[in-house]
């Protein structure tokens, strides 16, 4: 994919940061507004897919760092997930041990959680983590166009026949 | 905290969470990798033999995920169950301590089977997010919690199937199951609709409660019926799995044998547990008969003109699934008669539930035994092979065990479930039994012809240089054989202490429901 023209180069610069905006935007709100962590993470992910058209594939792939995609996102929004879930335990696995009653009053450092509770944190979590996973696929989609070209396989990998 | 109340979960949690950290660990390398991949099996396979215990010696276990107690049903007078409830009785227990034996045996296989590959941090990823579905959709308690389970093993199972994509017919291996599957998560989608249209309730136990055959319930069975007799392998929907069962790396193999067997067990707890007495007509269990003799008799008529050595083991795990739906559809015909069900009926099920046990445990053994006969001659043709025993002692005895387990040869494990089989469907109709006499003599046949020709005979030249497998595959084998030599050596024990347990816990469906139903602490 070849790089788009210059005025599609600026809208991209101006407009793609918005889309990370709105995305964690609705990630931070998916516990009550339509959307979530799942559907914010997604719209995270559009950001590279937009820079990916505009840009053309030989200047974001050399940008791009896949092992933060795989390390810090993916691998962090799956473990705080699963750790959220393990909170509870002294109740049962996934007990939303920070939530309260409709009303209650909350004071201290719980006046600053909603009372949602792990609720809001693993909808955040599932964000990260799709943020992450969908911004590999749409790198390894990508690659997969090029695979026609070059030769089948990267260099470094050992399959089954070679 | 009383960790035995937890078990159900940690039973589904230990393998997620090794899924989650095999990336992370393998930034540590090799080796700490490794050592997670094999604790994290280790463990999950004692939380499983724990659970199985407990269930046996403490009745139904269930858990309440995110409840305020993990015991709590019906929290705060509600009638029906809202949260997702994991309900382990002691089918579901027994059925996970085999989905477990087979996932550690095939992770401890993998370690040297694998090793000289890239791309193992996936493997390992993918391996016990597979195990984690595979166990999830034994304990779940919930009609839609199980799909999600479905969808998760399937998932996994299409990335490993196509793991050495290098080769097309991996990848039209993993095609293939990646469309059957789907098509089969989508009926079974389509079922839980129906039945939550109809009782706005998802939790199998409560459903059961509140059936009432009509055309919507009729609608969902046949959904349910025949998407988990597609995912299990039964005759006409049997065309993916000889494929993928020899296209995918032989340790995986191993576990999607068991992630079948998940399948049978989904089958049988909708029949037993939430349609029960309720199924009224003969038609169903009639169908799952058919399945049953068709599957066993044309499986096994395909597997012996096989060349190709594991594809030859996969077309007989067809006509092996053939058994265990016999034994379940005749346990179901004569569900609701007491005398014949107290004179053959419960045979029957046990008969067919144990053959589900011995039937993993030496199709595993088979599969790891033909992939190290490949990792050490690079051969899967048969016609390419000879002479094997001598250069493989350990493995060609290993693999006469299993032979002798699958073919029914007394005392062999296999010949205990399959006589009681026999001896139940006779009752019905002796040509049931005449089939699966049949289908037992031509499998013996075939494995004596698979026998000889891999390993006995005149050496090959080119085999010159053969040498026997490293020790982590032999021990992944070894872990099969001792659970199938127990199995043989103690079948008056195994009988009445594994699968009349789970026989028992299948046909009283008043019991599954009456755990969840019959109000929390």
């Amino acid at each position: 994919m070849r790089p788009l023209s210059v005025v599609v180069r600026t809208g991209c610069d101006f407009f793609a940061w918005f889309m990370i905006v709105f995305g964690v935007n609705i990630v931070i709100h998916g516990y009550m507004t339509p959307g979530g962590g799942f559907q914010g993470g997604a719209i995270i992910a559009t950001f590279l897919a937009f820079l990916l058209v505009a840009y053309g594939g030989k200047k974001v792939l050399s940008w791009v760092n896949e092992k933060i995609y795989e390390f810090l996102f993916e691998e962090l929004g799956l473990i705080c997930f699963f750790v959220l879930a393990l909170l509870g335990i002294g109740n049962s696995f996934f007990y939303n041990f920070l939530a309260s009653p409709l009303g209650a009053e909350r004071t201290g450092i719980m006046s600053l959680i909603s009372p949602a509770g792990t609720t809001v944190f693993m909808s955040i979590a599932v964000g990260i983590e799709v943020t992450g996973a969908l911004s590999l696929v749409i790198i390894a989609m990508f690659r997969g166009i090029r695979q026609f070209a070059g030769p089948s396989l990267p260099e470094e990998e050992i399959g089954h026949d070679r | 905290m009383n960790w035995n109340e937890h078990l159900p979960a940690l039973l589904l949690a230990l393998p997620l969470l090794g899924a989650f950290l095999a990336p992370l660990c393998s930034l540590g390398g090799k080796t700490v990798r490794n050592a997670m991949f094999m604790a994290i099996s280790f463990l999950t396979l004692l939380v499983a033999f724990f659970l199985w215990r407990t269930v046996l010696a403490e009745g139904i276990q269930y858990y309440v995920m995110g409840g305020e107690g993990s015991r709590l049903s019906l929290p705060s007078g509600m009638a029906v169950p809202v949260r997702i409830i994991l309900e382990v009785d002691a089918l579901s227990a027994f059925m996970a301590l085999c989905g477990a034996i087979a996932s550690f045996a095939g992770a401890l296989f993998s370690l040297n089977y694998m090793s000289r590959f890239t791309g193992l941090s996936r493997f390992a990823s993918l391996y016990l997010l597979l195990t984690a579905g595979m166990l999830g959709m034994m304990i779940t308690g919930d009609i839609f919690n199980f799909f999600v389970f479905i969808e998760v093993s399937s998932i996994a199972s299409f990335g490993l199937i196509a793991f050495w994509r290098d080769r097309p017919a991996a990848v039209e291996a993993s095609f293939k199951y990646a469309l059957i599957s789907q098509v089969g998560s989508m009926f079974i989608l389509v079922a839980a609709g129906c039945l939550y249209g109809r009782y706005n309730m998802l939790n199998m136990a409560a459903i059961g409660s509140a059936l009432q055959m009509g055309t919507m319930e009729k609608l969902a069975l046949v959904f349910l019926v025949g998407s988990l007799a597609m995912k299990c392998g039964a005759f006409p929907m049997h065309m993916w799995l000889p494929d993928g069962y020899a296209e995918a790396p032989t340790g995986v193999t191993c576990l999607l044998v068991a992630v079948s067997q998940a399948s049978l067990y989904g089958l049988a707890r909708v029949c037993f547990s939430v349609y029960g007495i309720a199924i009224g007509s003969a038609f169903i269990p009639w169908m799952i008969i058919v399945f049953g003799l068709a599957s066993m008799f044309f499986g096994v008529a395909m597997a012996v003109v096989q060349h190709d050595m594991k594809r030859l083991i996969g077309y007989h795990s067809v006509s092996q699934v053939g058994y265990m739906l016999l034994g379940l559809g005749v346990g179901l015909l004569v569900l609701g008669d007491p005398r014949a069900m107290a004179e053959f009926g419960m045979t029957a099920v046990t008969g067919g539930l144990f053959h589900a046990f011995n039937y993993t445990m030496y199709k595993a053994l088979l599969f790891l035994a033909a992939g190290a006969v490949y990792y050490a001659t690079g051969k899967r043709d048969l016609n390419d092979m000879g002479g094997l025993a001598r250069k493989m002692p350990y493995t060609a005895v290993m693999f006469l065990i299993a032979s002798a387990a699958i073919s029914g040869l007394p005392p062999f494990n296999g010949f205990v479930s399959k006589l009681l089989i026999y001896e139940s469907s006779f009752a019905v109709h002796p040509f049931l039994a005449v089939v699966a006499l049949v289908t037992s003599v031509l499998t013996l046949a075939s494995f004596v012809k698979v026998f000889q020709t891999a390993f006995l005979g005149p050496e090959k030249g080119v085999l010159a240089g053969v040498r026997e497998v490293p020790p982590a595959m032999l021990a992944g084998m070894a872990v099969l054989t001792v659970v199938v030599l127990g199995l043989t050596l103690f079948p008056s024990w195994s009988l009445s202490n594994v699968a009349e347990p789970a026989a028992r816990a299948l046909v009283d469906q008043s019991g599954y429901i009456g755990a969840i139903m019959g109000g929390g602490m």
